[in-house]
């Protein structure tokens, strides 16, 4: 690993994840561009519809799966490290990380020889080559193999602080872990017990309806997953690099536990559509969905609360005067807070994707991917890659190069977003489907009137891209040629409450775990067994690419 | 626990936005029964083709004016492709598909229907107004999935 990681460096395994996520984050973003490109209706060589359904699935695998999976497994193992001041088994984290590789590996080489555009949500009777599902569960078994030294070094930690609070960081991506194994449950079944079996033609044929049931048990804690250690960076590190305090510890916590309660029995929502699924069922999913609204409303209020703290310790007063005084000029702070911004409205439009009945506007149209890439494709990633300006001195003892560029990469990120997913919100409400290689209809009348937002929407994909290349030069640059400096400490935010009484109740995950499950059973246990037990046919694979 | 007051100030706000929007839903679908598609029916979607409902695609005109439209989406097309309704509704939609799962989206309207194989999906809507409309498949079918589409003309109008 020395060839990715320096042999002095105590965080040889934390940079190795970043570096797989990044890496996987610029091939996403190739793809990405190429997309764009197409959609642009550029008389461009590669722009044909077999390379732009494989890319739509290279991106979205690489970019939702990879990218967030390996970089959430790299800060887990960080805040270990750090807040417990140990990690139980790091051997085994490098044996999960590169099973990870070897299954990314797969997956990529399956998607890109053409055998398997499938796109990242793989629905069945659309089959790929076996090896891209079996590719998957390694990359999954390996992000399970984290999960374990995760829970192992926070027991450890249990053992000899027994009646301590767990350190917040640690408690979010505990939070995250949870999430991760009740998430990867669904997915599992559908994968291990339906689709890998079929694509090796054990079984001849697959129920759509069941595959996509437990896709999306498995597909809306996913964004949970991704979402959850951006909030970790906004509650328990933002407030320290800006100079602030953390306003609520106690709220953090709850906000936590909400999460790991009902992040999974609510996948429904993305199913309003199908039949098969009775109506009274969506509607109970209409419900946990919406109590998840709940905590990211604490949030809002928590992190602008902690970020006027801030402000009004660096001396800013009046109503607004303390925003002025908060650190613009770092990049970290710049990419959070336009994080923020961006998932105040995802967040919105997600309550509008939720609502049981508005959905049909909306459903698998350009909306949709306007929605994700604000939540997912800004406040995730933005935030993630901000927080590599902060790693990156703290991890390799090197000062940012170009810090400029490193500056304006979030601004250029946010400029193309606004481009990009405001388009693609705007012509979704037209009508605009989503995924179509060309939206032109046969020059149909309704879908000339989307032309020229498409073509915006393309150049906001390439301010997007160049967003891209300036944070892996400033990335890259600084990992190979920045100056030598002492490494900064990792530290986290103080909080104003009192974080030294006894462990709260918000702390006991196995009481949560339990109800958790409770919910999960109660959402899904009758309407899968509905599905199991009527007359149903199944379907034969198809491969039309 | 103690939570500063404007904080819960705050959460009370937005435990009354949550219970309205949740309030909003419940009363659309129990005063004005607006529920998604959720038509639960199963068919062999290898015998689509020559069961008695599904090898005929067609549109039916009753004497009141509604319409009832069978119909199948299959790689990369829809039958019929030509739909012709005298009146904005009621229009009941059967569709179902014998390969992959195709999206059946009227352009301009909240008709979003997904047409999953061994599954029949029903819906009856009635359109706001008359004219031409464009039908999309929106869910990604294969290489020719964006060339999928199919004509809707509601009233006395002179489409094709």
């Amino acid at each position: 690993m020395s060839a990715i990681a320096r042999p002095d460096s105590p965080y040889r395994l934390e940079i190795s994840c970043f570096a797989v996520a990044i890496g996987a984050f610029g091939l996403g973003a190739v793809m990405a561009v190429m997309q764009a490109l197409a959609r642009a209706d550029l008389d461009v060589a590669f722009a044909s519809a077999k390379v732009y359904y494989l890319s739509v699935t290279a991106h979205g695998v690489l970019m939702a799966l990879v990218f967030t999976t390996f970089f959430i497994m790299g800060l887990g193992f960080l805040f270990a490290r750090t807040s417990l001041g140990r990690l139980a088994g790091e051997s085994w984290g490098w044996y999960g990380f590169i099973l990870g590789c070897v299954g990314t590996a797969i997956t990529t080489v399956a998607i890109l020889s053409g055998s398997s555009t499938v796109l990242y949500t793989f629905y069945p009777p659309l089959m790929a080559h076996p090896s891209f599902y079996i590719g998957a569960t390694l990359l999954v078994i390996g992000s399970w193999i984290w999960c374990g030294v995760m829970i192992a070094s926070w027991r450890a930690w249990k053992r000899e602080h027994g009646s301590e609070p767990t350190p917040l960081c640690m408690h979010g991506m505990l939070a995250t872990v949870i999430i991760w194994i009740l998430a990867t449950a669904g997915l599992a079944a559908e994968v291990l017990g339906l689709l890998i079996p079929w694509s090796l033609g054990w079984v001849e044929r697959i129920d759509p309806i069941l595959a996509r049931t437990l896709f999306w048990w498995f597909g809306h804690p996913l964004t949970y997953f991704w979402l959850l250690p951006a909030y970790v960076l906004w509650y328990t590190v933002i407030p320290e690099i800006t100079g602030g305090r953390l306003f609520s510890d106690k709220l953090t916590r709850v906000v936590f536990v909400i999460f790991i309660l009902f992040s999974t029995p609510v996948g429904f929502h993305h199913q309003f559509t199908d039949p098969g699924i009775s109506s009274g069922w969506k509607l109970v999913h209409t419900f946990t969905t919406y109590s998840i609204l709940f905590p990211s409303f604490v949030t809002a209020f928590t992190v602008i609360a902690s970020l006027e703290i801030a402000g009004r310790l660096r001396g800013g007063d009046g109503l607004f005067g303390w925003l002025g005084k908060l650190p613009w000029r770092d990049p970290f702070f710049v990419s959070v807070a336009l994080a923020m911004l961006s998932f105040a409205v995802g967040g919105f439009g997600g309550a509008i994707n939720a609502a049981y009945a508005m959905n049909t506007a909306v459903h698998n149209t350009a909306w949709i991917q306007g929605h994700f890439h604000l939540t997912v494709g800004t406040a995730v990633t933005l935030s993630f890659m901000g927080s590599c300006y902060w790693l990156l001195p703290r991890l390799t003892g090197r000062a940012l190069v170009a810090p400029k560029l490193a500056l304006a990469q979030p601004y250029l990120w946010f400029l193309g977003m606004i481009l990009f997913s405001g388009s693609s919100h705007i012509t979704g409400l037209m009508g605009q489907p989503r995924r179509v290689f060309s939206s032109s209809f046969f020059g149909d009348e309704a879908a000339q009137s989307w032309q020229f937002l498409t073509s915006l929407s393309a150049i906001g994909g390439v301010v997007l891209f160049v967003s891209s290349l300036l944070f892996l030069m400033v990335v890259g640059g600084t990992y190979g040629w920045g100056k030598r400096i002492d490494a900064p400490e990792v530290r986290f935010a103080v909080p104003l409450d009192d974080d030294s009484a006894p462990a709260p109740v918000w702390d006991r995950f196995g009481l949560w775990v339990g109800i958790a499950v409770l919910l999960i059973v109660l959402a899904y246990a009758y309407p899968i067994y509905e599905l199991l037990t009527m007359e149903r046919f199944g379907s034969p694979g198809f491969k039309p690419f | 626990m103690k939570i500063d007051l404007y904080e819960r100030i705050w959460l009370w706000i937005a435990t009354v936005m949550i219970g309205s929007f949740l309030a909003a839903i419940v009363l659309g679908a129990t005063m004005n029964a607006v529920h998604p598609p959720s038509h639960v029916e199963t068919i062999d979607p290898t015998t689509v083709r020559t069961s008695s409902e599904f090898s005929r695609p067609r549109v039916e005109i009753n004497d009141d004016g509604s319409a009832l439209v069978v119909g199948v989406a299959e790689m990369f097309d829809f039958e019929p492709f030509l739909i012709r309704v005298p009146s904005l509704g009621p229009i009941t939609f059967r569709l179902t598909s014998p390969d992959v799962i195709h999206g059946f989206q009227i352009v301009g309207t909240n008709v979003n229907l997904t047409v999953t194989p061994g599954y029949v999906i029903e819906t009856t809507v009635t359109l706001p107004k008359a004219g031409e409309y464009l039908i999309v498949c929106n869910e990604y079918c294969g290489l020719s999935h964006h060339q999928m589409t199919a004509r809707l003309i509601v009233g006395e109008g002179d489409g094709p």
